[in-house]
């Protein structure tokens, strides 16, 4: 871990300390969703069908109608409002009353008090369907005569972004090389340790029901369960429990959740258990999309860029959840961190009858990174450059100018500094042009040719010193901060100071794991002197706080941590006030408060103890209690032509993977992973390694390992002996680094981290490998399928596969 | 339903379920022990580990007749002593972030250190290798272990 700033003018900000949730986590305390246990508490069991697309023709719950163990069987009609959800479509039924239209759809919701009971009941239900075809292939979608999934809205299509700058035609002429390839991404579950869970609890008073679970963001929730139940949104009180990991996957299918436990807490004034197993859980919640993508490009000997045109497709699934703010994510970092003068590009997301995809880290980055950063190490090998010169030729400095037109200003455009740190920590230039000769002389296996048969011949065996090949690779991203033009980008912080000096803080932004509550009490202890130990963070609650926003797109530190510096100022500034007419001093004079001391900065020998401090103003009459606010700034965007200011600030990283290759068997270990990141000032050092930590190894997991293969919109991979994420055996060692680049929005500068720690490393992965082999792979997972017979054996159906 | 005495961090408990329940449901609901995680339900993931008698075991994939008699300790138990090395370590390291998986992380190196104060690199590569964390954690678990293998920690 290192950092380029010394940390000598902060009491707090940027040193190591200890999570105050760290306690209660290694101990069994903390208290998850399911940990909650109500009295007269029952549980609802959700039906299914074994269709991917199917009229409903009738439901017969006549055989179990009457059992003792159903206390009532919630469907679609006993929904007080709206029966469809969704965050930007209005597509998802809670309950299916017509269509089955993917795997994971409901029918249905029987409620009890035995929830094995409920299970075994559940498959006497009599479901006659009639089959209709299923849409598997997202490039069939758009096909005139392609079955429609939502019929009502006429196209398959769910959203399509072109962006035209420049004129590709001419690029392209002016090129003295073309590439041209296509890349292929697959479909990933978060995987979240806990699977979802929510209780919902018939309201006292006023609130109509009060719900507690695995809720990434509540104010959606809340939204969602009005909407369903038809009344205010103050009538529903959302609190989270401790959240056993998210990763942008516990919102849409929380809040439909929500609202099935909502509707059957109503309908029988009881509390009402959803927990789910991990096999339903990965049946029914969203992935990643996968992302079918098409890149051309023209450069000069020199190996400048000319022109791009690109095309990329994303299964959005069954329902349209994120997909439009995931794609819109992809059409604005489509080119990668690079200058180019011509660029058209175009992202189509549609609907498929596959499980449906939304939010995930990365948000639509990750699958257009793995494309890129491939083909920019085809052009340095093309024009005999290293990729980390062709990155120094093309990538962005102060004032370039992006694909939609915006001129990076007003930040500092740290990717040279980035991009260098991250080749001089790993020996890039040595390492790689090493292990590229090496790989030259390589005898590739044509296992790929006959693959029916591995049978080797004796000229074909490999021999055991050249088995293990080392590969070293490079990756590099800008990413914009925050929403975005996609939403209303504003937070709110309530901090309200005790008469004893310790201080409550609460964010409209929820603790995902991430370590949000340890990094807003830095920031409140850094502004008023006093120790970590007197900040108390407050239950995450929508009755308590105003609604700010979903904890998404990496926006926590700098929108929720801007909120909470503005409000802590303003309490400091009354506290100020107080000071200078005690003291008779000008309130021009500049306050330091500092180790539980407040002096002015002239005069150090003249101070005060903080909680005198406080005491004082309580005595003064004087409101220590505030509600804040931070408002991004305005960003705008034209969906026609793809122009815009598209986000206020962006951030920018470099991850170097080093890997060693098994030639004979396609097994890739991975050694190394340096990870620099420009993610502003760095507030909470120790949250910020952990975010570096734990995206690298989602990203290794996406590059080599993980997939959710479908076969005619059913998942095969439902739990973790089939879904393989990483473990603690599978990467060596992580290294990160930190530049800190000068930024005006968010505390201090503070930006982002989380996602752009996730997005890089695929792609390092996969420009090691080919390092390592000579090959060039372009289908994810680089699976030891992939990389030995350069295609995916699951399911047959798919001829995705570098071979192919 | 039948009757079953288990002895759970050193307290005699006596239970009324099925004799297929799995012991992580009885910890859980009935004797209300809810430290000890659900992940996968098949021993894959290493959450729900708990001691049975003195062993690492996923108590989703044992049931409760298997259990009858013997003693289980729990991360609740585990965890009361507040001079525990291995707790100490795991928070003095910031190991969790979710914080899901650190029961089961936390009672599978315990299982192996109680037996053996200097586990070899490789005992506890493939002891920590079969529980899962999705927050990717396994830098600092690393840490912790080491730290307590170096220092003989006491439990």
């Amino acid at each position: 871990m290192r950092t380029e700033i010394e940390n000598k003018k902060f009491n707090i900000v940027g040193k190591p300390v200890i999570r105050q949730d760290a306690y209660s986590k290694v101990t069994g305390k903390a208290k998850f969703a399911d940990d909650y246990k109500f009295e007269g508490q029952l549980f609802g069991v959700m039906v299914r069908t074994k269709a991917s697309h199917a009229v409903i023709k009738s439901i017969d719950y006549s055989q179990i109608r009457n059992e003792d163990g159903i206390k009532a069987i919630i469907t679609s009609d006993d929904i007080p409002g709206n029966k469809k959800v969704g965050q930007i479509k209005i597509d998802q039924p809670v309950f299916c009353s017509e269509k089955i239209i993917t795997s994971g759809d409901v029918v249905a919701m029987l409620v009890g008090e035995d929830q094995t009971e409920l299970k075994k009941l559940s498959h006497k239900i009599k479901i006659e369907l009639e089959k209709l075809p299923v849409l598997e292939d997202p490039q069939k979608a758009l096909e005139q005569n392609a079955v429609l999934i939502h019929p009502e809205s006429k196209t398959n299509l769910i959203t399509h972004y072109p962006l035209i700058k420049g004129n590709v035609t001419k690029g392209f002429n002016n090129s003295d090389y073309l590439i041209e390839q296509n890349y292929t991404t697959q479909f990933v579950e978060h995987a979240y340790i806990e699977p979802e869970c929510v209780t919902a609890l018939p309201g006292e008073g006023m609130i109509k029901v009060k719900i507690i679970g695995s809720i990434q963001n509540p104010f959606t929730t809340r939204k969602v369960v009005a909407s369903v139940l038809n009344c205010s949104l103050s009538e529903v009180e959302i609190i989270q429990a401790e959240l056993g990991g998210s990763f942008g996957g516990k919102d849409d299918i929380m809040n439909v959740l929500s609202a099935r436990a909502a509707v059957a807490a109503l309908k029988l004034n009881k509390p009402v258990k959803i927990k789910y197993e991990r096999e339903e859980s990965i049946l029914e919640s969203y992935k990643r999309h996968p992302y079918i993508m098409n890149y051309k490009v023209g450069f000069s000997k020199a190996g400048k860029l000319k022109a791009m045109k690109i095309d990329l497709l994303a299964d959005g699934g069954a329902y349209a959840s994120m997909s439009p703010f995931v794609t819109w994510r992809s059409v604005v970092q489509a080119t990668g961190p690079y200058e180019i003068e011509n660029v058209q590009t175009d992202v189509k997301v549609v609907y498929t009858n596959n499980p449906y995809t939304g939010a995930m880290r990365g948000f639509g980055s990750p699958q257009p990174i793995f494309a890129i950063e491939s083909i920019m190490d085809e052009i340095a090998i093309t024009v005999g450059k290293t990729p980390f010169e062709i990155r120094k030729i093309n990538g962005y400095r102060q004032n370039s100018v992006t694909a939609s037109g915006q001129k990076l200003a007003g930040h500092e455009v740290t990717l040279p500094r980035v991009l260098k740190k991250a080749a001089d920590v790993s020996s890039f230039n040595s390492k790689w042009k090493s292990n590229y000769a090496s790989s030259q002389k390589l005898k590739q296996n044509n296992f790929a040719d006959k693959s029916e048969s591995l049978i080797l011949t004796k000229n074909e065996f490999i021999n055991p010193k050249n088995l293990l090949r080392k590969g070293i690779g490079l990756a590099t991203s800008f990413r914009g901060c925050s929403l975005g033009a996609e939403g209303i980008d504003n937070t709110a912080a309530y901090v309200s100071i005790q008469p004893d000096g310790t201080v409550y803080i609460l964010s409209g932004l929820a603790e995902n794991g991430q370590g949000l509550r340890a990094t807003f009490s830095i920031i409140a202890a850094e502004i008023f002197g006093i120790p970590i130990e007197k900040i108390i963070y407050l239950e995450q609650n929508t009755s308590r706080i105003p609604d700010s926003g979903p904890t998404v797109a990496s926006r926590a530190t700098l929108m929720g941590g801007g909120a909470i510096k503005n409000t802590c100022t303003e309490l400091r500034n009354r506290l100020i006030n107080v000071l200078s007419s005690y003291w008779k001093v000008s309130r021009k004079n500049i306050y330091v408060f500092k180790n539980g001391l407040v002096f002015p900065e002239q005069k150090k020998s003249r101070k005060i103890k903080f909680h005198d401090l406080i005491k004082l103003a309580f005595e003064h009459k004087v409101n220590l209690s505030h509600v804040g606010w931070y408002a991004g700034p305005k960003v705008h965007w034209e969906e026609k032509t793809g122009h815009g200011s598209a986000y206020f600030t962006y951030v920018y990283g470099c991850q170097v993977a080093e890997v060693t290759v098994n030639v004979g068997t396609g097994e890739v270990f991975v050694n190394n992973i340096w990870a620099v990141h420009d993610s502003g000032k760095v507030i909470n050092i120790l949250g910020a390694v952990g975010q570096v930590y734990g995206g690298t190894t989602q990203g290794a997991g996406y590059g080599l390992w993980e997939n959710i293969s479908t076969h005619k919109g059913k998942i095969r991979e439902l739990n973790f002996d089939q879904f393989l994420i990483p473990t603690s055996k599978d990467i060596d060692k992580i290294h990160p680094y930190f530049i800190e680049g000068k930024e005006s929005y968010g505390p201090w500068g503070a930006k982002s981290l989380g996602e752009p720690t996730l997005e890089l490393t695929a792609a390092a992965i996969a420009n090691a490998i080919t390092n390592a082999t000579g090959q060039r792979f372009f289908n994810l997972p680089l699976n030891i399928e992939e990389v030995l017979l350069r295609k995916k054996l699951y399911p047959e159906s798919l001829k995705r596969g570098s071979a192919s | 339903m039948p009757n079953y005495t288990l002895i759970v961090n050193n307290k005699k408990q006596t239970v009324n379920v099925d004799a297929d329940t799995p012991l992580l449901w009885v910890l859980r609901d009935t004797i209300g022990l809810t430290g000890t995680k659900y992940s996968c339900g098949e021993g894959i993931c290493g959450s729900c580990i708990v001691h049975l008698n003195g062993e690492a075991v996923r108590s989703c994939s044992v049931s409760i007749n298997e259990v009858s008699g013997k003693s289980v300790i729990t991360i609740e138990g585990f965890a009361e002593d507040p001079n525990n090395s291995i707790i100490k370590s795991w928070i003095e390291e910031e190991v969790p972030q979710c914080g899901y998986c650190h029961p089961g992380q936390i009672m599978a190196f315990a299982a192996l250190y109680k037996k053996n104060k200097k586990p070899s690199k490789t005992e506890i590569e493939e002891t920590m290798n079969s529980v899962l964390c999705r927050c990717g954690t396994y830098p600092r678990i690393k840490r912790a272990i080491e730290k307590v293998v170096e220092h003989g920690g006491s439990l």
